[in-house]
């Protein structure tokens, strides 16, 4: 009897579950994303911890100028510097570094090879043609890719939920209003605007988080507006009236709980468009402000030096992967989530 | 057995799903030119039984052998059997609709197997689709050949479908209960049809259905199946005269039967709790052309409807689809708007809204509706389900109370035997029941508030014949014991005559006969009511 009684999702759950591609995928990505989020702790040029003549150091979190570690300069302390790393490792001074001593912004003054380098013991995926290690960039530009679109797929889920509710749960007048302003706005130019105005502000994430909201809401809200149409028309929500419930009750517990299949099934989908749509407008110089670590940055890099194969391959290989991962994720949340595999399951 | 005899010798069939079984080993003979009926209820494999002789059952594992005109249907490949479909047997199915592409026209689709089965010309078979339809009894079939599935109603529909069959001319006449998707009145007529043709045409005709009244009317023979297992055969005059098996008989018992309070006459009559005088509902549809950009037709689905319901008594409303009947309903529940007076419980809706006493007035009207799939939301628990109502209108009752009534209205309908158990019931999904117990949740849902007047839109039309007697004795039981009063909208006389108290006959939006129950339906003045009362017997 226990097992009998799950709800739909529970159900949903379980079968995606046995679709073992997915699920692995699904785990893999969290794990990816949890590491991205610790990025610090993983490349940095500063040390996690310093102890220096009996004082301890916490070079990650606060600026100490090089004079406080024997050096001639009260400027901060650059740690890849030589003299810097004998004298933090001397005696009993000890020093913890992260695994990759490089940060996304990290210019290596003291490099052996020539920039761009090839792989070499110092720098594991090479540098880029400005002496930055690759392996760093790409933690931090995965990081910066998840998590916006993360950002641009919750908020154009919201908009497209709450709009495509109101058109599919009213109908009629309103439905016909907002339909005809969905046509005219989708006809807007999105790549002349997003142009036009990272020429006339100052490009940040946010804007281009906002920009590409503005038009990402659309599609969504198509299949939400025609679940809610079908759904309103049911029986429980005529009962659920009937039962003298609000319109604003029936949308929360009756209608909307039933209209999330296209949403959920299409949210990794959305998640590997919006990383492919952060990672072309690098690309093309429309995207982040320069210096932020960025895949398509690194990918037009790779163009400009297509020689130094090592940038477009790992580049190349990090954003299949991710989309690989999406995209099976995806997969088995549909089948997951098919009403006709419900009812072999 | 010899192969003259024997049409089709089906035996040892056997039909699994994912390795659950849903046949187990039929054994079934049909000979040329007998109408042979299997019955049972939904899932006792008697569709599927008949549709995986021709490899029409997707993702199922079947086994046992299907002679025919000398061959195994059932080792043929998937080539040989194309050339049976639709060829020497032939299916005509219950959706008329669904069975026909809607992106051409009957006559292209019939000519179409003209052409592949019998090898027509393209002229020739345009002639032979005119001659096909005219048999089936389509009025103006030269016009109707170039009509599109949506242009024609249910009942032609159905014709073309069987023309289509016939187009082959068929030994052997699949019909998969083909008149329940019907008004009641078309249903007689198509069955009419079928013997004639299959008189014509000497074929022979395996109707499958759940319908006793149809079997009776048609069949020479009948087998009755149960959950995957035959259980009886034989001729229909001896199987419905003295039925062996006991599901046979629970079958045949299961008409409902009339266990109502009959109003006693002569006591003063209670004030109406619903009375509605000159009752008008329309649609609003749009208009063809410029006009459609500035006004906005109407549909007249219901009008001048007068008609008045007694405390503790049940008004039965019986119709056709697009009599108006689910119009009335919605309209006595204030869910769409209405013109003419309709005072319900003393009060009406446009005022109740008004006067902030509309939650009040809704307590008062509860509903129960057809399709026990679609009335309850897949998302919610039974607890959610049936304790909503609480929760609007008796929102200071604690949880545990809430949970003790939900529990007191399990048992009212009769899904609670024992009230421990009730703890893992509340928990369930839906979809965890069947359409019966279903409609016993719909019910306890309706109940839970205590509602004066229930109005009941087809409640048992999607319940299989023995689950919907037990459904309508709870409802009977249920308004002898709290004098409940009923709205009972339904198209099947039988659910009426062991029901209501009065009468209304609905055709095209208008009443057309009322008065009180079993008088009306022994002596029927209206004609339409007349066919009614007389196709279902």
């Amino acid at each position: 009897m226990a097992a009998a009684s799950l709800s739909p999702s529970r159900r949903a759950w379980q079968r995606f579950r046995r679709n073992r591609l997915g699920y692995w995928s699904l785990l893999i990505f969290c794990a990816l994303v949890v590491l991205s989020l610790f990025a610090e702790l993983l490349s940095n040029d500063r040390p996690l911890v310093v102890r220096y003549e009996g004082q301890t150091y916490w070079p990650m979190v606060h600026d100490y100028p090089e004079t406080t570690f024997g050096g001639d300069f009260a400027t901060p302390t650059d740690y890849l510097d030589p003299f810097i790393r004998q004298q933090i490792t001397r005696g009993d001074n000890w020093a913890v570094y992260a695994p990759n001593p490089y940060g996304p912004k990290t210019l290596n003054y003291f490099a052996k090879a020539p920039n761009p380098s090839a792989p070499t013991v110092d720098n594991w995926l090479g540098t880029d043609d400005r002496g930055r290690d690759l392996l760093a960039q790409l933690i931090y530009g995965f990081r910066v890719s998840v998590l916006f679109a993360l950002a641009l797929t919750a908020i154009g889920t919201v908009l497209g939920i709450v709009t495509g509710a109101i058109q599919g749960f009213y109908g009629g007048r309103t439905d016909l209003a907002f339909q005809r302003f969905i046509e005219i706005w989708s006809a807007m130019p999105e790549l002349y605007l997003l142009i036009i105005f990272s020429a006339l502000l100052a490009p940040s994430l946010g804007l281009l988080l906002v920009l590409l909201s503005l038009f990402g809401w659309m599609g969504l809200s198509d299949y939400v507006r025609a679940e809610f149409l079908r759904n309103r028309q049911l029986d429980y929500v005529r009962a659920a009236r009937a039962m003298g419930l609000t319109s604003g009750q029936i949308i929360w517990r009756h209608v909307l709980p039933n209209s999330l299949t296209p949403v959920v099934t299409f949210l990794p989908f959305r998640m590997s468009a919006a990383i492919l749509a952060l990672t072309s407008l690098d690309f093309l110089g429309l995207g982040v402000p320069p210096g932020t670590p960025s895949l398509g940055e690194l990918l037009s890099q790779g163009k400009n030096n297509i020689d130094a194969w090592w940038i477009s391959l790992s580049t190349f290989g990090v954003l299949v992967v991710t989309l690989l991962l999406l995209t099976f994720m995806g997969d088995a949340l549909r089948d997951a989530l098919d009403p006709r595999k419900q009812e072999l399951a | 057995m010899s192969e003259g005899r024997t049409l089709l010798d089906i035996r040892k069939l056997r039909v699994a799903f994912n390795g659950q079984p849903v046949v187990h080993g039929l054994d079934l003979q049909i000979a040329p030119g007998e109408k042979l009926a299997l019955v049972g209820e939904s899932g006792s494999g008697k569709t599927v039984s008949a549709l995986s002789l021709l490899g029409l059952v997707q993702n199922a594992q079947v086994s046992g052998q299907a002679w025919f005109q000398g061959q195994d249907l059932l080792t043929l490949d998937e080539k040989a059997l194309r050339g049976v479909r639709g060829g020497d047997i032939a299916v005509v199915f219950q959706e008329p609709m669904t069975a026909l592409n809607p992106l051409y026209t009957v006559g292209e689709q019939i000519a179409e197997v003209l052409q592949l089965k019998r090898g027509l010309t393209r002229a020739q078979a345009g002639a032979a689709v005119v001659e096909l339809l005219a048999a089936t009894g389509i009025a103006e079939p030269a016009r109707r050949a170039g009509a599109f599935p949506h242009q024609l109603s249910g009942g032609q529909r159905q014709r073309a479908l069987i023309a289509m069959a016939l187009a082959s001319r068929p030994r052997l006449l699949l019909a998969d209960e083909p008149t329940t998707a019907l008004d009641v009145t078309v249903r007689g007529q198509i069955l009419d049809l079928l013997a004639d043709l299959q008189r014509q045409h000497d074929m022979a005709v395996l109707l499958i259905t759940h319908d006793l009244n149809l079997v009776r009317r048609f069949a020479d023979r009948v087998a009755v199946m149960e959950r995957g297992h035959l259980v009886e055969e034989g001729t229909v005059a001896s199987v419905f005269a003295a039925p062996a098996h006991a599901y046979t008989r629970q079958l045949l018992a299961s008409r409902p039967q009339r266990q109502v309070t009959e109003s006693v006459s002569g006591a003063a009559p209670a004030p109406a709790l619903l009375q509605a005088r000159g009752l008008r509902v329309s649609y609003p549809v749009p208009l063809p052309g410029l006009r459609g950009w500035f006004r906005q037709g109407a549909f007249v689905a219901l009008q001048d409807a007068d008609f008045a319901l007694a405390p503790g008594t049940t008004l039965g409303v019986v119709g056709e689809s697009g009599s108006g009947k689910s119009t009335l309903a919605l309209a006595v529940l204030g869910l769409v708007p209405h013109q003419g007076t309709l005072k319900v419980a003393g009060s009406d809706w446009p005022t109740a809204r008004k006067a902030g006493q509309l939650r009040a007035l809704r307590r008062r009207v509860q509903v129960v509706f057809q399709d026990p799939f679609s009335s309850l939301s897949p998302r919610m628990t039974v607890e959610q389900i049936v304790g909503e109502g609480l929760g609007i209108h008796e929102p200071a009752l604690s949880a545990a109370q809430r949970r003790e009534r939900v529990l007191e209205a399990l048992a009212d309908v009769g899904l609670l035997a024992d009230r421990s158990e009730g703890a893992q019931w509340l928990s369930r999904y839906p979809h965890e029941f069947s359409g019966g117990q279903r409609q016993r949740l719909a019910i306890a849902r309706a109940l839970i508030v205590k509602p004066e007047l229930l109005v009941l839109d087809e409640p048992t039309s999607a319940l299989d014949v023995t689950v919907q007697r037990q459904v309508l004795e709870l409802l009977q039981r249920l308004q002898r014991e709290r004098g409940l009063s009923y709205l009972l909208i339904t198209h099947d006389i039988d659910v009426i005559r062991a029901m209501a108290h009065e009468v209304l006959v609905m055709k095209d939006g208008q009443i057309v006969e009322r008065g009180p129950c079993l008088p009306l339906l022994d002596s029927p003045v209206h004609p339409y009511t007349q066919t009614l009362v007389r196709m279902a017997d």
